[in-house]
Formats: C-alpha cells, sequence, structure tokens
C-alpha cells in the first residue's frame, strides 16, 4: 500500500509576514550628530539602567553613615563598655566621617566598573562604534560618575557629621565651628574624586580585578605598608598618597605631619588628573 | 560603501592582515569569506575603527568613521553577540546606544518591533538566548538608519527559522541599496545570500568575484559515466588531454577533457551506457580549491 505522505504546511511567504519590512520605513536623519551632550545623555542612561550601580551607592552611604555613628557612639559611650571620652586628639568631625576609609573603596568600585564591565562583555565595541572619537566617552563617564558619586555622598557626609554629633552632644563639633563645614563638603569632594581615579585605573588596565586591586592597595594598604618599610626620611613623601593627602582637608584642625588643606587637595586633583589623563591617552592609541 | 586600501594589521611578528584592498558596493550582499583565522573579523574591526591598521586605510562611504558626524547613520555593525551588559534591558541598551547619536525614541521602539523583541524589551539582556542577543544586536545595528550594514557571521547560533529571517532581513537591506557586508567562514551559507564574494585567506586577498564565477570557476568538464564495463571503456576513452578517475561508485568512472565524444566512442565500441552526467562542482568544492593553500592550519597526512 502506497503510504501518502502530505507536504508538511509551509507559509506562502515568509517575506509577506517578514518584520524587515519595517526598515522601509526610513527615519529623519538631519539632526543625526555625536554631540556631548548626548554623549553625556547616554552615560547616564548607562548608569542609571544597572541596578548594580545604585546597590552598590547605596552600600556606600550604609557604610559611610554606619561607620561614622557606630565609632561616635561607641567614643561617647553610648554603647560599649563606656567610652574613654575626647582626648585632645580626637576630633568629633573627623571621627564622624571615618567611615570614609571604607567608604572610598567602594565608590572607587563604583568608577572602576563604570568602564570595566564594557570591556569585560564587549558592549565597549557598540559604544566605540556609536562614539568612533573615543574620548567623549570617557568625559561623559567623568561627568556622569562625578555627578552621581557627589550627589550621593554630600548628604551622605552631612548625614555621617550630624548624626555622628547627635551621639556625642555636648562633645560634638558644631557646623559653625572653624573648618568644619569645609571638611564635611570636601570629604564628599575627596569620595568624588577616588570614584574618578577608579574609573581612570578601569580604563587603564580595562580589568575589574586588577583595577579594583589597585584602588585598594593605593588607598588602603600603601599608606600603612610603605610607612612601616621605608626609613622615616620618606614620611614627607607619603604625604603624597592620596589617601594621606585627603587627611588634610577632610578632617579639621591639620597638624605638623600634613600638607595644608589646599596644597592636599591639588595632590588629590592631580592623581586623578593623571590617572584620567594617562587613561584617555590609552584609549585612544590602543585596539578596543 | 567600503573602501579597504592597502591594509595590513600585525600584532608582534604574525600579520593577521597583509596588505589586503577591496570595495563593498551598495545594493547587493557581500559576503566575507575565508578560513577561520584568515583576518575577515579584524578587517571588520578596522572598518569600524575598532583596531587601527598598521598601515593602509580602511573607510566608509570616504571617510574613517570618526570623521563622520553622525557614524551610526553611516554604518551599524554586529561584530559579536555579546556586546551588551547582561544587566541592562534590551529598551535600556538601545536607548543608551541611540542617545549618542540624537536619535529618536521612535525609532528604539521601531527597531525593537523590526527584531521582534517589543515584548521582552524591559528584561535583562543576560536572559536572553543567543538567537534573541542576536536580534538586539541587530537592532542596534539599525538604529541609525545606516547606508552600510556589517555582520560578523550572521548565522552564528541562530536557529533555523532565525536563519531564514536574517538571510532575508540582509537581502532587504540590500535591495534597498545599502551596502551589505558579511563575513563567513561557511561557503554554503554565502551561496545562499551573497552575490559578490571577497576571498581572503592568511589575511591576503585570494578573490574578489560574483559568487557566480566562483561556481563557474570549478566547472572542469568532467562527466561521471555509469556502465556496466567501466575498464573497457577506459581503454577506449583515453587519450591526449584526457583523464579518468574511477569513483566511489565502481561502474562510474570519472572523465575529464572529453565533453562531447563520450557518447559517441562508446557506440562506436558497442559499450553500453547507463547514465552520463556532466559533473556540476559545489560551490564548498569550488571554494576550497581557491583556499587550499591558504587554510592556516591543515591536517598533515600520517
Amino acid at each position: 500500500m502506497a503510504t501518502f505522505i502530505a507536504e508538511p504546511p509551509v507559509a506562502r511567504s515568509t517575506r509577506a509576514v517578514d518584520p524587515a519590512t519595517n526598515v522601509n520605513n526610513r527615519m529623519e536623519t538631519r539632526n543625526l550628530a555625536v554631540t556631548f551632550s548626548r554623549v553625556i545623555r547616554s552615560e547616564w542612561v548607562k548608569f542609571r539602567s544597572l541596578q548594580s550601580n545604585w546597590i552598590t551607592m547605596l552600600s556606600a552611604v550604609v557604610t559611610m553613615i554606619g561607620i561614622g555613628a557606630l565609632s561616635t557612639a561607641f567614643l561617647s559611650g553610648t554603647i560599649g563598655s563606656g567610652g574613654d571620652g575626647f582626648g585632645d586628639t580626637t576630633d568629633p568631625t573627623t571621627t564622624s566621617l571615618g567611615g570614609m576609609m571604607l567608604a572610598q573603596i567602594i565608590v572607587g568600585i563604583v568608577g572602576v566598573l563604570a568602564i570595566t564591565s564594557e570591556f569585560a562583555n564587549g558592549m565597549i565595541r557598540s559604544t566605540f562604534a556609536a562614539v568612533p572619537k573615543r574620548l567623549p566617552v570617557l568625559w561623559a563617564k567623568v561627568v556622569v560618575v562625578a555627578g552621581v558619586t557627589f550627589a550621593i555622598m554630600l548628604p551622605a557626609t552631612f548625614a555621617s557629621f550630624f548624626i555622628g554629633q547627635a551621639f556625642m552632644g555636648s562633645d560634638g563639633a558644631s557646623l559653625s565651628d572653624t573648618g568644619v563645614l569645609r571638611a564635611v563638603i570636601e570629604s564628599a569632594g575627596y569620595l568624588t574624586a577616588i570614584a574618578l581615579l577608579g574609573l581612570g585605573l578601569g580604563s587603564i588596565l580595562r580589568r575589574a580585578a586588577g583595577a579594583i586591586g589597585t584602588v585598594f592597595a593605593l588607598l588602603l594598604i600603601a599608606p600603612g605598608l610603605l610607612e612601616l618599610v621605608l626609613p622615616a626620611s620618606f614620611d614627607n613623601v607619603l604625604r603624597y598618597l592620596p589617601s594621606n593627602a585627603s587627611l588634610s582637608f577632610t578632617s579639621v584642625g591639620s597638624t605638623e605631619a600634613l600638607l595644608s588643606p589646599a596644597v592636599g587637595a591639588l595632590v588629590v586633583l592631580g592623581w586623578v588628573a593623571g590617572l584620567v589623563g594617562v587613561a584617555a591617552v590609552l584609549l585612544k592609541r590602543r585596539d578596543a | 560603501m567600503i573602501t579597504v586600501e592597502n591594509v595590513t594589521k600585525r600584532y608582534g611578528d604574525k600579520v593577521a592582515v597583509d596588505s589586503l584592498s577591496f570595495t563593498v558596493h551598495p545594493g547587493v550582499i557581500t559576503g566575507f569569506l575565508g578560513p577561520n583565522g584568515a583576518g575577515k573579523s579584524t578587517t571588520m574591526r578596522m572598518i569600524m575603527g575598532l583596531d587601527s591598521p598598521t598601515t593602509g586605510r580602511a573607510t566608509v562611504n570616504g571617510k574613517s568613521l570618526a570623521e563622520h558626524r553622525a557614524p551610526m547613520h553611516e554604518v551599524g555593525a554586529l561584530l559579536e553577540d555579546r556586546a551588551i551588559h547582561p544587566g541592562r534591558s534590551a529598551y535600556d541598551h538601545l536607548s543608551a546606544m541611540a542617545a549618542t547619536n540624537g536619535i529618536p525614541d521612535r525609532r528604539v521602539r521601531e527597531v525593537l518591533d523590526t527584531v521582534g523583541l517589543t515584548s521582552v524589551a524591559r528584561k535583562r539582556a543576560g536572559a536572553f538566548s543567543l538567537g534573541m542577543r542576536q536580534r538586539l544586536g541587530i537592532a542596534g545595528a539599525l538604529l541609525g538608519d545606516p547606508d552600510t550594514v556589517i555582520r560578523d557571521e550572521p548565522v552564528n547560533g541562530l536557529d533555523p527559522e532565525g536563519i531564514v529571517w536574517i538571510r532575508n532581513l540582509l537581502k532587504d537591506l540590500a535591495a534597498q541599496g545599502r551596502t551589505v557586508f558579511v563575513s563567513s567562514h561557511l561557503i554554503s551559507e554565502m551561496g545562499l545570500m551573497a552575490e559578490h564574494l571577497i576571498v581572503v585567506g592568511r589575511g591576503k586577498l585570494i578573490a574578489d568575484m560574483t559568487v557566480e564565477q566562483l561556481r563557474q570557476s570549478a566547472v572542469d568538464n568532467s562527466v561521471d559515466v555509469d556502465t556496466p564495463d567501466p575498464s573497457h571503456l577506459t581503454r577506449v576513452l583515453l587519450g591526449d588531454g584526457v583523464s579518468i578517475d574511477t569513483t566511489d561508485e565502481p561502474n562510474v568512472i570519472r572523465v575529464t577533457g572529453l565533453p562531447e565524444a563520450i557518447g559517441d566512442r562508446a557506440f562506436e565500441a558497442r559499450i553500453p551506457l547507463h547514465a552520463l552526467v556532466p559533473r556540476q562542482p559545489s560551490l564548498e568544492e569550488a571554494f576550497m580549491t581557491l583556499t587550499h593553500d591558504s587554510v592556516e592550519y591543515q591536517p598533515v597526512a600520517a
């Protein structure tokens, strides 16, 4: 008996329902052009559309405020086995901003990931195909990372200050005291600078692990380690490490061991400008 | 139009692309063909300005990509299917790309429709299948309504339906007068899609010809002859300029260089013939003949 095999049902014409025909609606193209403000907008869309950025920023805020609150509460005897009170060496403003030591690492990581994530998943090639001059992308990332970090960390430093002073009661400082307002605002400025330092390192090294490790080593390990291994005559040089330089303008009542606030700020800016500058040269020169 | 002028790319001692020159014209699909490691992807990256040539110049519509006011309107490229952040939604990915060139949001929704991803536009791209990521990449390439479309290995990872879809899409784009340049290491795929071919091997240009010309290049006037007495027929046919090979079939011999006279001679010698089939070499054979000397790693006969 012959077997009759029916033809499988085939769509008459796949072309008729082909969505590709949409392409026929050619768009208005007169106004198309790459401008710096458009690249900034693009980088802002990229930043805000990644949930991980906001989680990391939130953890920086929690770290900043949490550590400041804990250390002031402990020192003032609010928690723990009764505080030592405040000696002459402990400044209430600096203590309340103590969370900065860890928060700087976290915002540094935000800066690193703003560019290494694009290298890791190949997005950088889509980005550079859209903006082949490349440098506007780096400058736009600087604008967005700096803007977001400062906008978030400024309220966080103020919150740390006020919560800390509340724990310390009569021992606390007031915003109107000499150098206090400046120290609080410039702490947020320093955190912003470190986010950009991370961006620069991330752009140079292209890989998150190496760049985050470098941020960590430069800010946390180098100051202590180098002080141990280098002779005392180098202490003058060590003041120029970014985290040491920052102490001059993020704390109140400078000592001989620190740079002056203005020089300290310039040194930190110098680190950022140097690293972002090297990043710019390499970004332009290297294959993507 | 894409112009590659005398481009060389060296990585240390290794020459990935060697004095390569060719032009890709609008209106047809041009296939960029060569074995793996022939320098196709490197060349495409240089056209896109992602890698810079050691010497020479690659331009799109006469200028390097960085010299164009709106690069996304000049060329849309999908060089790899991974060029997307997995944590970002399809819509946000396209929005961020569109923003750079001032492409309106309306166009983002339009290309999402074109590639059929509208319903998943708000989902994280990391949750997409390879085929969906390919479609998202294509949407990104089409955003700027580009004159030139570049695609590296267009059918990799696509299911059969997706392959037909991308083939038709690229054909439509070419029919609209755009320049369409697609690379592949599979000649069979190019045979179904491309009209023109740029063939490279070891970074050098091997051929710049139409698919039809490639097909013809392998026609060697050989005929497969099915006969119950192949040895007798062989003796009858052998002569100047005639070569005869055996085939997998014991009764079939392959006669080259004697196109018309086989039947006549067999008739005179009273040898029965069951079939007389002019051989149509496949595009694969033609391609392999062409690239035989330029495959980077060849198995060595034991």
